[in-house]
């Protein structure tokens, strides 16, 4: 008998081994474990055995039933295993092949200009204030201390609609209305950015459409220092920490003083043809309100003082990216455009 | 305004200063250097010669053979192609080696067989522009008058080693349109003394009141006339020094007369005027109104006709000058001139705008009188051109000025208080930093307490109240010694308003659904300003356009969204997905603000999906657009809000195009572009939507609160209906909406079909519903009644079957 069993296993394992598939080691399995298998019938017999061999017998059983088990459970893992490997084979791909393209789009670069500057401002307390782009006369004009025939107003060839009409030349408008609504009291701390028109011939420096944006702070005692130091958290939020501004005296009808403002080229001084070798740029108008602008719009100016600037996005937006023909912003050919889609 | 550093110094001592850090410093003080030109700079080699002889070139018609005394032992041998060379002429001679303007070398060279040591060189080959040179020498070479030595540096001679700085004048600071006005604008910067020169021409008995009468009818075009009357004057050109620095200036240079008014119209920033006097027949002068289309003829000899509003210097009987703009060909001094009537006025500086402006003569006379002269120095320009004649044309001045009425404004006061100052500036000044700034300025002051009242010349007359003398200050005191501050007081919170919010959300949304943005013009043509609008209306125009292109404010986005996709097209780029925001302009009558509307549009053309090696490739249609627009609402909370409406406006495919309804009210429409219309505005097939983004982001919200997710099972029913070809699948699911009642919870269309498997005239539409019942879990039997009652409804409302 035990001879018998030794056979059984010895037959079983090596069938177990030959096994080409999990169902052929599930035979095996059936044939030799099973119910009906060898080893089963061989228990069936233990009971011819005398008492002192039976538990003999019995130990010997489960020692080759486990051996048994023992193969073809590791027959049934690397047969498992290989199957595996077979599936991973043919499903395997080229990872390098191009994705499916999610469609992206992206900002223009003035949008992007124009809302990093917003955001910039917004985190300094400011809000956006909104305007037609078509205004009266005295809104553009007028009411920033531009009376009809003042010299200046050659400085800004316009385009009329009426005698009354025009579209208007800056953002300003925007403020003048923003500070007729406050009715004379402060603060008012805005930024107006929109669309602005000049009678100007479309060329690689001229556009007779353009984006600006004006800022304008009104308040009990606003002081030349603060626009100083508010344009110099611009300057270095937006070039970089290492940019300095500097002040130009000039002239703007609306304000008084008036200053140009400039900020330190990239080049650090050095002179390259982006600053025409001075090392400064110059990138926004400024100054301080003036005074019958500010009793025009309803505040007392011996008690109300502010201070307005005014840049243009086309501008920063060329200094920024290099690009070296303002009539790109109004063509919107694709390959300008899907290049201000990434974010820096 | 060209500033030569060499006249300049005559006013003022700049001599430790470059012109570059001259240049820099008026610049940081407030007035903008564009340029320093020195043209020295760029030439060398260049010497007086003296032409000995000329022949004719024995191989060539239009060259001379000169031999030329350049200052050494031997004549040299310069072959000239100029036709007025000849001998006896002093010219300027590059030698070989020489090199002129943009590095132009001047080397040994042979002529048709003749040897040429040199060029004898015009005035633009010295880099002064032709349009300055003095006609007689325009066409040819230079000639110098005899006091030069062969030689010699001509560029010294000729004040080419001069430095000429090129001042951008901003229009409040017209003092500076004169060599003493940049003189007091430098000696301020620099803190030093201001040298004007003191006329004191010498006169002779006889008169002027004897020799002319002036008349002023128009006081108000015309305060003051003051002349003054040379006689005997020797008409001939104006001493070298003087030609060339009005050429620095930009001035040409003519005759000693004419150039004297024009030295002293720069030095002192008033404009002269030199008369003929035996033109002035009647000896007296009358200053008038011009007639209403009286004629004059203007000394460039172009006839004018005049109107009422401008101003006119006559003899009593005709006009002889325009007033400050341009002088008459009747009087102007010729070479024949003996008598010379100078005159030095104040007018007014509107008149003078009016006149320039309607006959385009925009001259350096008229700029200046259009900004406004300085009423006290009328009297001392006339003066000096008197002494200049006097001394450079052999005049004589007769004694006196003919004054005719009286302009002498007293000098502004204007105070500031210390404090003011400081506060206005965030400085920290002294009454003594104050007070320094404006002896500098040459402005008298007196102080009290904390106020400091400064009495402001004439000459400055763009100071006027408080912050004028602040500017001063600030400029004076350098911007760059202004700190660094912020605006104290209550801190406000910064923040977008739920509109801008809302626009950006939009941006966003179409970007990442693969639209980029465009930003197009606002002006467009007549054409162009209504096509594809929502609402048409009458397009409001500028009433001075440059173009016809440029000429109508727009009523759509879409014309120049399809002009930027067809450009795109034309270039390789056939798939293109573009949008944008931006303001239409409605017509709301004449002299009325016109409505702006701010929409958005958008146009998608070729493919809307493209993943070539899986074959992947999906043709842009309705639907995708559709789809977009839906996802818009879906952002802002309005699906439930938005449908569409088979519509056919104009420009739009009839069969392809719907209105977009919020609230059943129209806010947009969704098509697309008329086939017939591809040609003209050459782009294929392209789906194009324009929304009033203003009506989308103002509606109405309702705030966002979370509802329980369902905690019971649905149940999903499909049906297959066969309606007629025209039943909208809205309508179908409408009914089945009001039918299914609260248990229904979703409803949409699976499957469309119309063909040859179905009846003429018939389609099947198949939906799939879905019933829950947030309460408690739905039994089969409550399903089925409820969706009896839909099948019901359709066949009774729609004459919907169930697709056998
Ligand atoms: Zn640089």
């Amino acid at each position: 008998m035990e001879e018998q069993l030794k056979g059984l296993q010895e037959e079983a394992i090596l069938k177990a081994a030959a096994a080409q598939d999990l169902k052929e080691l599930n035979d095996v399995r059936v044939a030799y474990l099973g119910k009906k298998g060898p080893v089963t019938e061989v228990l069936k017999g233990m009971g011819k055995l005398s008492a002192e061999e039976r538990p003999k017998m019995g130990a010997l059983v489960n020692v080759v039933r486990e051996a048994i088990t023992k193969a073809i459970e590791s027959k049934q893992a690397s047969l498992e295993s290989e199957a595996i490997q077979k599936q991973l084979a043919e499903e395997s791909i080229d990872v390098t092949l191009p994705g499916r393209p999610v469609k992206l789009g992206g900002h223009h670069p003035l949008t992007r200009v124009t809302e990093e500057i917003e955001d910039l401002f917004i985190g300094m307390g400011y809000k956006v204030a909104e305007g037609p782009e078509v205004e009266q006369d005295y809104y553009n004009f007028e009411a920033l201390n531009l009376p009809k025939g003042h010299p200046a107003r050659d400085m800004q060839d316009t385009f009329y609609i009426t005698p009354e009409l025009l579209m208007r030349t800056h953002t300003s408008p925007v403020q003048v209305r923003t500070m007729l609504e406050h009715a004379g009291k402060g603060p008012v701390k805005i930024i107006c950015p929109g669309k602005v028109y000049r009678r100007d011939s479309d060329d690689a420096t001229h556009s007779h459409q353009f984006n600006q944006i004006e800022g304008l702070v009104v308040g009990e005692n606003i002081r030349m220092s603060d626009l100083k130091g508010t344009l110099d958290a611009f300057a270095k939020k937006m070039f970089g920490e290492d940019r300095e501004i500097r002040l130009r005296p000039s002239f703007f009808p609306f304000t008084e003083p008036s200053v140009e403002v400039d900020v330190s080229c990239m080049c650090g001084g050095k002179g390259c043809s982006i600053c025409k070798g001075t090392g400064w740029i110059e990138v926004l108008g400024a100054g301080m309100v003036h005074p019958n602008v500010l009793e025009m719009a309803g505040f007392d100016s011996n008690v109300y003082s502010g201070f307005a600037f005014g840049m243009g996005q086309e501008r920063i937006a060329m200094l920024k990216y290099g690009i070296d023909d303002i009539r790109h912003f109004y063509t919107n050919d694709l390959r300008f455009l899907k290049q201000f889609s990434v974010h820096e | 305004m060209f500033v030569s550093y060499k006249w300049l110094s005559q006013y003022v001592d700049i001599a430790d200063q470059t012109p570059e850090e001259l240049a820099e410093k008026i610049t940081r003080a407030g007035i903008e250097v564009e340029g320093v030109e020195m043209p020295a700079s760029e030439m060398k080699g260049i010497v007086v010669g003296y032409v000995q002889s000329r022949e004719q070139h024995p191989n060539a018609d239009k060259l001379s053979k000169c031999l030329v005394d350049v200052g050494e032992a031997e004549p040299v041998q310069i072959i000239c192609g100029a036709k007025n060379v000849d001998a006896g002429q002093f010219v300027a001679v590059a030698r070989t080696g020489a090199v002129l303007p943009g590095n132009f070398k001047i080397k040994r060279a042979k002529l048709r067989g003749e040897e040429s040591n040199g060029m004898i060189c015009s005035l633009s080959e010295l880099g002064i522009e032709s349009r300055l040179n003095p006609k007689e020498y325009a066409e040819g070479i230079f000639n110098f008058p005899n006091d030069v030595t062969p030689g010699e540096d001509a560029l010294a001679a000729l004040n080419r080693d001069d430095a000429i700085l090129e001042l951008s004048l901003t229009p409040n600071r017209s003092d500076a349109l004169s060599m003493i006005g940049v003189a007091y604008e430098v000696a301020a910067i620099l803190g030093r003394d201001v040298k004007l020169p003191e006329p004191k021409p010498a006169e002779a008995a006889e008169q002027a009141s004897d020799a002319i009468r002036i008349h002023i009818d128009a006081p108000e075009d015309n305060p003051l006339y003051i002349a003054r009357v040379v006689k005997n004057v020797k008409i001939g050109p104006s001493p070298l020094w003087m030609q060339t620095l009005l050429m620095n200036a930009g001035v040409r240079p003519h005759n000693n007369v004419v150039d004297i008014t024009n030295y002293v119209l720069m030095e002192y920033g008033q404009p002269l005027h030199a008369f003929d006097l035996h033109r002035i027949e009647t000896g007296e002068i009358v200053v008038r109104r011009a007639a209403e289309g009286e004629k004059f003829t203007t000394l460039d000899d172009a006839e004018r006709t005049l109107s009422a509003d401008q101003l006119v210097i006559t003899n009593g009987q005709e006009p002889i000058a325009l007033a400050g703009v341009m002088g008459g060909a009747n009087s102007e001094v010729t070479d024949q001139t003996v008598n010379v009537l100078i005159e030095s006025a104040y007018f007014n500086g509107q008149t003078v705008r009016t006149a320039s402006k309607a006959h385009g003569l925009r001259s350096e006379a008229s700029a200046r009188f259009e900004k406004g002269v300085d009423p006290s120095r009328v009297q001392a320009a006339c003066d000096r051109a008197a002494e200049l004649m006097s001394e450079l044309a052999e005049g004589t001045v007769l004694s006196g000025s003919v004054v005719a009425g009286e302009y002498a404004p007293e000098p502004k006061e204007v105070s500031v208080t210390l404090d003011r100052l400081n506060t206005r500036l965030g400085t920290s000044l002294t009454m003594e930093n104050v007070e320094d700034i404006f002896s500098r300025l040459k402005f008298k002051t007196a102080t009290n307490g904390d106020t400091i009242t400064v009495t402001v010349p004439t000459r400055r007359g763009d100071i006027t109240i408080p912050e004028d003398l602040t500017e001063e200050v600030a400029r004076l005191y350098g911007y760059d010694h202004i700190p660094l501050t912020l605006p104290e007081g209550e801190a406000l919170p910064g923040a977008l308003s739920p509109y801008q919010l809302g626009r950006r959300i939009v941006r966003r949304y179409l970007e990442g659904a693969g639209f980029t943005q465009a930003v197009t013009y606002s002006l467009t043509s007549q054409k162009r300003a209504t096509q594809f609008a929502l609402e048409v209306r009458e397009p409001v125009a500028l009433a001075m356009p440059m173009s016809e292109e440029r000429a109508y404010l727009r009523e759509s986005l879409l014309p120049h969204l399809i002009e930027a996709a067809a450009y795109n097209n034309a270039r390789q780029m056939g798939s293109v997905a573009l949008y944008e925001t931006g303001s239409v302009y409605l017509n709301e009558g004449d002299n009325v603000q016109p409505k702006e509307e701010e929409r958005l549009a958008g146009i998608v053309t070729g493919l809307w999906q493209e993943h070539l090696w899986q074959g992947e490739k999906k043709a842009v249609d309705f639907f995708a657009v559709k789809g977009v627009i839906e996802g818009i609402a879906a952002r802002l909370g309005l699906t439930d809000r938005l449908s569409f409406q088979k519509a056919a406006p104009e420009g739009f495919h009839p069969g392809r195009t719907a209105f977009v309804l919020l609230d059943g009210q129209p806010v947009g429409v969704i098509g697309q572009i008329h086939p017939s219309l591809t040609k003209e505005v050459d782009v294929k097939e392209a789906y194009l939507f324009e929304l009033k983004l203003d009506v989308l982001l103002s509606v109405e919200r309702p705030a966002l609160s979370y509802t329980p997710i369902p905690r019971f099972p649905s149940i999903s029913r499909d049906i297959a209906l066969v309606v007629d070809s025209a039943v909208e699948a809205a309508s179908l699911e409408s009914i089945i909406k009001e039918a299914g009642g609260a248990l229904l919870t979703n409803v949409h269309v699976f499957d469309v079909y119309e063909g040859e498997r179905m009846e003429a005239g018939k389609k099947s539409v198949a939906f799939a519903l879905t019933y829950m019942n947030p309460e408690k879990t739905l039994t089969d039997e409550e399903v089925t009644a409820v969706h009896e009652k839909v099948l019901a409804a359709l066949k009774d409302k729609a004459n919907a079957d169930l697709r056998a």
